[in-house]
């Protein structure tokens, strides 16, 4: 004797397997709605920007004619502003990262550093914008210059490089310290010698995040006056200079078509340099992670 | 008096190493001081934005009242003899982009991170969430590009009342900004909900829908709140989307289809122009920029408080 029916409860069953496939496609649809997004945004760029991208582009300096116009005055400036970031946000982010994870009793100080990085996360760009304004450019007498805006965006990507840093320095096993202290060498021998080199790629790889952030960032940069339109390129880095975001923008706000084509090139320079930075990350990751 | 000597010339040894030590040693206590000042750094930063902020609202708010401040309905502050500073329009601009941007976003974000969590296999997920990730790595003034070359010319097509700058497409941007955001700290939240309780409701019968919907969501809702409210944060702060899409006409209206001006925006059109240092409209971004702060700030605070507070352990 049966005691299941098994097509009464196939019967049953049927609205709810029925919701289930439902709701799994259209899952799958958000899922690829993301993609089909980051595809249209990607094939629109390209096909504006690309009759303008060529070898001559990158070298011109800005112009009023579309088609002399070009981004290497933007371009060096990006990268000047590179080379300000890169040092000072990475020896203020990983000394940090160190004290809190190795030195720092667990007191309430440290928990109010923490607790103050992870609210820094989240205070907008364009405020960092206003503190950089009001410290670097006015009382410093800085002026919008590569040092301005380069300490004003260390100061906002150096929550990204704390906390990929920690992690890199907690992810160290114990037992490596351990054979070191056996060894006789002391706590600052043992971190910079064992726990640094085991967590350098993390730290590099949250250092390249952290600076493809600073070269796409723009509010905080308008904020301290760079100019949108710059034909020299900056000679020290107390210059006033300008960036490709900053480039961007202005060919953006222009109403001729043209110039949006121009802004699409532009885009497309942007872009190589932060696919070229994320290849190194990974680059980096691959090829110097070891799990322990 | 062979032992004797052997015993003396290592207590040579070592005393003598410890001399040599002894200069590394002050140095091994220089270490956590310098790197104590680094990571005061951090704290210095906060410290300053929050004074700067305050000093230079102060000066605006001798200048214009505080009460005027909060209730005036009209932002009008280039007028040397009517200016107005009212930073209701101001505000409605920010709520207003951040309320579409939300509508956008979490229904895509919580469903990709449902799909993601709960449907997808390692594999799948290996691959679409790095990809998902790359739209959060898209620097913002790319998607400014993106919502007034591409969205606002096909809503325009859609609907032909809409001005060239709205709140709508910058809105509708963002929340494919913040997309990433949410799924990505959803699926997180989904993900650490243990195996064994979605084995135990599949064992009583329910499908994956119900067990995602039933069991993981609400096991998982207060990681869902946090990044929800984190990405109000975000959108609440963005700036170029809003600056290249949403135009410049602060309007006290929920209409959506109009030109406006969010908190962000008014500060970098200023910013642009040629305003002298000491005006009140100089000092004005200040005051706007704090309020834009506290938004943000109370976000933060929310966000935090409801992960920590509605966390379930396992």
């Amino acid at each position: 004797m049966k005691l299941i029916d098994h097509s009464r409860v196939l019967n049953h069953m049927k609205p709810r397997v029925s919701f289930n496939i439902f709701f799994r496609s259209l899952f799958l649809l958000a899922t690829l709605f993301g993609l089909l997004v980051l595809g249209i945004l990607l094939y629109r760029i390209i096909s504006q920007g690309l009759p303008y991208f060529n070898f001559q582009f990158l070298q011109n300096l800005p112009s009023r004619n579309p088609e002399q116009a070009g981004v290497y005055t933007a371009l060096i400036g990006s990268i000047w502003l590179m080379a300000v970031v890169a040092p000072v946000s990475l020896i203020l982010g990983v000394g940090t990262a160190i004290f809190l994870e190795e030195y720092a009793k667990k007191n309430a100080i440290t928990t109010f550093i923490q607790i103050n990085i992870s609210n820094l996360a989240g205070v907008p760009s364009i405020v960092f914008g206003l503190l950089g304004l009001t410290v670097f450019v006015r009382a410093f007498a800085l002026g919008s210059s590569v040092l301005a805006a380069g300490l004003t965006m260390s100061l906002l990507v150096l929550p990204v490089i704390i906390v990929a840093s920690q992690e890199a320095i907690r992810s160290v096993p114990k037992e490596l310290r351990h054979a070191s202290y056996g060894l006789g060498a002391t706590k600052w021998q043992t971190i910079l010698r064992v726990v640094l080199p085991a967590a350098i790629p993390g730290i590099l790889t949250g250092g390249i995040l952290a600076l493809s952030r600073a070269i796409g960032e723009t509010a905080p940069l308008v904020v301290l006056g760079l100019p949108l339109f710059l034909a020299f390129l900056p000679r020290s880095v107390f210059d006033i200079f300008t960036v490709l975001p900053m480039q961007i923008f202005n060919w953006t706000s222009r109403p001729q078509e043209e110039f949006q084509a121009l802004a699409a090139a532009g885009i497309m320079v942007l872009l190589i340099l932060l696919l070229l930075l994320n290849t190194i990350a990974v680059l980096i990751r691959n090829r110097y992670q070891r799990r322990y | 008096m062979g032992d004797e000597n052997v015993n003396h010339s290592i207590q040579d040894l070592i005393s003598k190493k410890f001399k040599k030590k002894r200069a590394g040693f002050s140095f091994e206590r220089l270490v956590p001081i310098l790197l104590f000042i680094t990571a005061l750094i951090s704290v210095l930063t906060t410290i300053g934005i929050v004074l700067t902020l305050i000093f230079e609202t102060i000066t605006f708010f001798t200048r214009v009242s505080i009460v005027e401040f909060l209730t005036a309905k009209k932002w009008f502050p280039f007028s040397e003899t009517h200016g107005s500073y009212g930073i209701l329009p101001l505000v409605t601009g920010t709520l207003k982009v951040t309320g579409i941007a939300i509508l956008v976003a979490v229904p895509i974000g919580i469903a990709s991170a449902i799909y993601l969590s709960e449907y997808a296999t390692e594999k799948t997920k290996k691959i679409i969430k790095p990809i998902l990730e790359v739209l959060a790595g898209i620097p913002t003034i790319v998607y400014g590009y993106f919502a007034l070359t591409f969205v606002t010319p096909i809503l325009r097509n859609v609907m032909p009342g809409l001005e060239i700058f709205n709140a709508l497409s910058p809105g509708i941007v963002i929340g494919i900004m913040i997309i990433p955001m949410i799924a990505s700290l959803s699926e997180d939240a989904m993900s650490s909900v243990p195996n064994s309780i979605r084995e135990g409701a599949l064992g009583l019968g329910s499908t994956k829908f119900e067990v995602a919907f039933k069991v993981v969501l609400p096991s998982a809702l207060s990681g869902i709140i946090a990044s929800i409210v984190l990405a109000v944060s975000r959108a609440i702060g963005e700036t170029m989307i809003v600056t290249v899409a949403g135009g410049s006409t602060p309007t006290l209206t929920w209409d959506v289809t109009r030109s406006i001006q969010t908190m962000t925006a008014y500060i970098v059109q200023v910013s642009q122009g040629d305003v002298g240092y000491g005006t009140t409209v100089y000092y004005s971004i200040y005051a706007v920029g704090m309020t834009l702060f506290l938004f943000t700030l109370i976000m933060n605070f929310i966000a935090q408080f409801v992960s920590r507070r509605f966390r379930e352990e396992y």
